[in-house]
C-alpha cells in the first residue's frame, strides 16, 4: 500500500487559513522566523541542499535557479509565483491556493529574503477569480500583521505581493510568455537568453517559480533541507502533488512522497479505473506528456523515472482512460487544446499543428488515408526542436506517441 | 446575431466607465512599478462593467494608461478571456478538453444546445444566454466542468444543468 504524505494539503477541508492566527497556531510562520536569522545565502545553500526541484513541470533545482540571480544588485529585483494552470489534466496549485493561501504567501516571502526580491507578483489564471480574492484577502491579513510590508519581523526586510489575474491564454504559464503578460502585453514567450534570473520583468533580474515549489518553502525553512530530503527520491525530495482524474472511481488531487508508484495511485488512492471496466492507457503529467499503455504504468512518479520512461512528469495531472476510450478521439481533444494555445509566433508551432489538426479531423470523420497518418507522423517530427518554446514539441510529441502506441486504433480509420 | 442597435453605432456616452472603474485603473496604475501592467487588470474591470469591453471604453482607457487604443487592441485580441463583442447575460462556458470529454462533455455541449437551441458561439434571440466552449478551466478532478459568467459548475450531468439553467431564468 502507499501511504499520503500531508505537507502541501494538511489544510485541506480546515477553514479559515486566511487568518494569520490560525495559520499560526499549526506551525505557521515559524519557518520564515527561523530562516530571516540566517543570511540570504545560507538559505539559498540550504534550499540546493534539499534537492527541491521546480513543480511547475521542468524540474529545474530552485536553488541553483536562485544562484543565477547577479551577485551586485543594482535594480530591483522580482519574484514571480506561476499560478496558471491550465494544461488539461492540472488542477493541483489551486487546492493550496483555495485551502492554505498564507503557506503560498509565507513561502514567497522566504523565498525574498533569499533572492533579495523587491516585489512579489501572483500570476494567477483568469478564470480563478475566486481564488484570486482569497489571495487578497489572505496578503491583506499579512500586511495587517506585518509577515508583508516594510521592515518584515523588525528586520530591514521589505517586501510586498501583488496579485494579477490572466486572461485565458495558456501560453502565459510559460515562465517568460508570463513575464511580457505581467508588463501588459501579449503573451509571446521571448527569445532565451537573457534568462528572467538577469533580465525578466522589466528588464530586471526576476525568479518565477510555480505554486507548489513555493508550499515547500516553509517546511524547507522551519525543518531543514535533511528532513525534506527524508521524503521522496534521492534525485527529487519531498513530497508532490499528485491531481488525477478521468475514468476513475475517485479523481482528485493527493499527496505522495516524489516518486510513487503510478500504478498503485490510480488503484490505491483514485480507486481504479470505475464501472469495473479495464485501463486502457494513462497520461501521467498533463497532456503535454506522452501517453503510456496499461502495461507501461508500473513507474515511479518523479522526473527522472518518467524521463526513462519516454514520457514526462510534467505537472504530475494523471489522466486515465478506460478500455472504451478512443485514443483518436482524445488526441483530437489534445490538438485541439495545442492549437488553441498556440502563441503564434514560430512557424512550425502554429502552421504544423493545425495541418495535424486538419488531419486528424479528416481521420476522425473517416476520409483519412495512410498517407494522413503519415504525414502526421513526419510533420510532429518537423515541428520537434523547431521552436522557441516547448509548447510546439509537446504538442507534436503527444500525439505522436498516442499514434506510435495505438496505431491499429488510428489504421481502423483509414479510409 | 443581431442585437439591435449595433453596440458599434450606440452613443459613446453609453459606455462611460463608471467613476468606480476609473478610480480603481488609476490606483492600479499606480501600484505597479511601470503604468502599462495595469491594462489586463484594468480589460477584467471594464468587462465586469459592460459585459464585455465596447470600443468607446478602450479609447477611454487609453487616455487612463497614456496609451493608444491600437496598442490596447494588440494586447485585448491575444486573450480570450475578453470579448470583443456582446454577450448573453450568462455566459456559459463549457470544457470540452481531454478529462472533461472523457466523463461525458460533449453530451453536456449537446444538451445544452438542445435545450437553448442555439449553437456553440452563438447567443439566444433574448440575450440571456451565450453558448462557448474552452480549453481545460483547471477543474478536471470534477468533470464535466463548465463556467457561468464567474461561477464554476463541476460534476455536471443533464439533470443538474436543467436545474442549474432553471435557477438562471
Ligand atoms: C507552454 C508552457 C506552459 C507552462 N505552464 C505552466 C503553468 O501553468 N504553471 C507553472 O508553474 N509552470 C508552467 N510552465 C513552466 C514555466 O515556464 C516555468 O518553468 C515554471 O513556472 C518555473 O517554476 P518552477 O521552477 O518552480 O517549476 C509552463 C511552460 C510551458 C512551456
Ligand atoms: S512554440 Fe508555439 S507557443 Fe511556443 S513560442 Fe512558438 S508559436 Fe508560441
Ligand atoms: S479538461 Fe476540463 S477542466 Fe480540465
Amino acid at each position: 500500500m502507499i501511504q499520503e504524505k500531508k505537507m502541501l494539503t494538511r489544510h485541506v477541508g480546515v477553514s479559515g487559513m486566511e487568518k494569520i492566527d490560525n495559520y499560526e497556531r499549526d506551525g505557521g510562520y515559524i519557518g520564515l522566523k527561523k530562516m530571516i536569522e540566517k543570511s540570504p545565502q545560507d538559505f539559498v545553500e540550504e534550499v540546493k541542499k534539499s534537492f527541491l526541484r521546480g513543480r511547475g513541470g521542468a524540474g529545474f533545482p530552485t536553488g541553483f535557479k536562485w544562484g543565477f540571480l547577479p551577485k551586485e544588485k543594482n535594480k530591483p529585483f522580482y519574484l514571480v509565483c506561476n499560478a496558471d494552470e491550465g494544461e488539461p489534466g492540472t488542477f493541483k496549485d489551486r487546492v493550496i491556493m483555495e485551502h492554505d493561501p498564507l503557506l503560498l504567501i509565507e513561502g514567497m516571502t522566504i523565498a525574498a529574503y533569499a533572492t533579495r526580491a523587491d516585489l512579489g507578483f501572483i500570476y494567477i489564471r483568469g478564470e480563478f477569480k475566486w481564488i484570486a480574492e482569497i489571495l487578497e484577502r489572505a496578503i491583506e491579513n499579512a500586511r495587517a500583521a506585518n509577515y508583508l510590508g516594510k521592515n518584515i519581523l523588525g528586520k530591514e526586510f521589505d517586501f510586498d505581493i501583488l496579485v494579477m489575474r490572466g486572461a485565458g491564454a495558456y501560453i502565459c504559464g510559460e515562465e517568460t510568455a508570463l513575464i511580457e503578460s505581467l508588463e501588459g502585453k501579449r503573451g509571446t514567450p521571448r527569445v532565451r537568453p537573457p534568462f528572467p534570473a538577469n533580465a525578466g520583468l522589466y528588464g530586471c533580474p526576476t525568479i518565477v517559480n510555480n505554486v507548489e515549489t513555493f508550499g515547500c518553502l516553509p517546511f524547507i525553512a522551519k525543518q531543514g533541507a535533511g528532513t525534506f530530503k527524508l521524503m521522496g527520491t534521492f534525485q527529487a525530495a519531498g513530497t508532490k502533488l499528485y491531481g488525477i482524474s478521468g475514468h476513475v472511481n475517485r479523481p482528485g488531487v493527493y499527496e505522495f512522497p516524489m516518486g510513487t508508484n503510478l500504478k498503485d495511485m490510480i488503484l490505491y488512492a483514485a480507486g481504479g479505473v470505475r464501472n469495473g471496466k479495464k485501463l486502457k492507457a494513462a497520461i501521467p503529467g498533463g497532456i503535454s506528456a506522452p501517453i503510456l499503455k496499461a502495461d507501461e504504468i508500473d513507474i515511479a512518479m518523479d522526473f527522472d523515472s518518467c524521463i526513462k520512461a519516454n514520457t514526462m512528469l510534467g505537472s504530475g495531472g494523471i489522466i486515465v482512460m478506460d478500455e472504451d476510450t478512443s485514443i483518436p478521439e482524445v488526441a483530437e481533444a489534445a490538438i485541439n487544446f495545442f492549437v488553441h494555445e498556440s502563441c503564434g509566433q514560430c512557424i512550425p508551432c502554429r502552421e504544423g499543428l493545425m495541418k495535424i489538426q486538419q488531419l486528424l479531423k479528416m481521420l476522425t470523420s473517416g476520409k483519412g488515408k495512410r498517407e494522413d497518418l503519415d504525414a502526421i507522423l513526419q510533420i510532429s517530427n518537423n515541428i520537434n526542436g523547431a521552436t522557441l518554446c516547448p509548447l510546439g514539441d509537446a504538442g507534436a510529441l503527444s500525439i505522436q506517441a498516442m499514434i506510435n502506441k495505438f496505431p491499429e486504433e488510428f489504421e481502423a480509420l483509414l479510409n | 446575431m443581431s442585437a439591435s442597435p449595433s453596440p458599434y453605432l450606440a452613443e459613446e456616452s453609453e459606455f462611460n466607465l463608471s467613476e468606480d472603474v476609473v478610480t480603481k485603473i488609476t490606483e492600479m496604475a499606480a501600484v505597479f512599478p511601470q503604468r502599462n501592467s495595469a491594462l489586463i487588470p484594468a480589460l477584467h474591470l471594464i468587462q465586469d462593467q459592460f459585459g464585455w469591453v465596447p470600443p468607446p471604453a478602450i479609447k477611454q482607457l487609453a487616455q487612463l494608461l497614456k496609451t493608444t487604443p491600437n496598442k490596447i487592441y494588440g494586447v485585448l485580441t491575444f486573450y480570450t478571456m475578453f470579448n470583443l463583442k456582446p454577450v448573453g447575460k450568462y455566459h456559459i462556458q463549457v470544457c470540452r478538453n481531454v478529462s472533461c470529454s472523457l466523463l461525458g462533455a460533449k453530451h453536456i455541449i449537446e444538451h445544452l444546445s438542445k435545450k437553448l437551441k442555439i449553437q456553440p458561439g452563438e447567443t439566444t434571440k433574448d440575450n440571456k444566454f451565450t453558448l462557448s466552449l474552452v480549453e481545460c478551466l483547471g477543474a478536471c478532478g470534477t468533470a464535466p466542468v463548465m463556467m457561468i459568467n464567474d461561477t464554476y459548475y463541476e460534476n455536471l450531468d443533464a439533470k443538474k444543468v436543467d436545474g442549474i439553467l432553471k435557477s438562471l431564468q
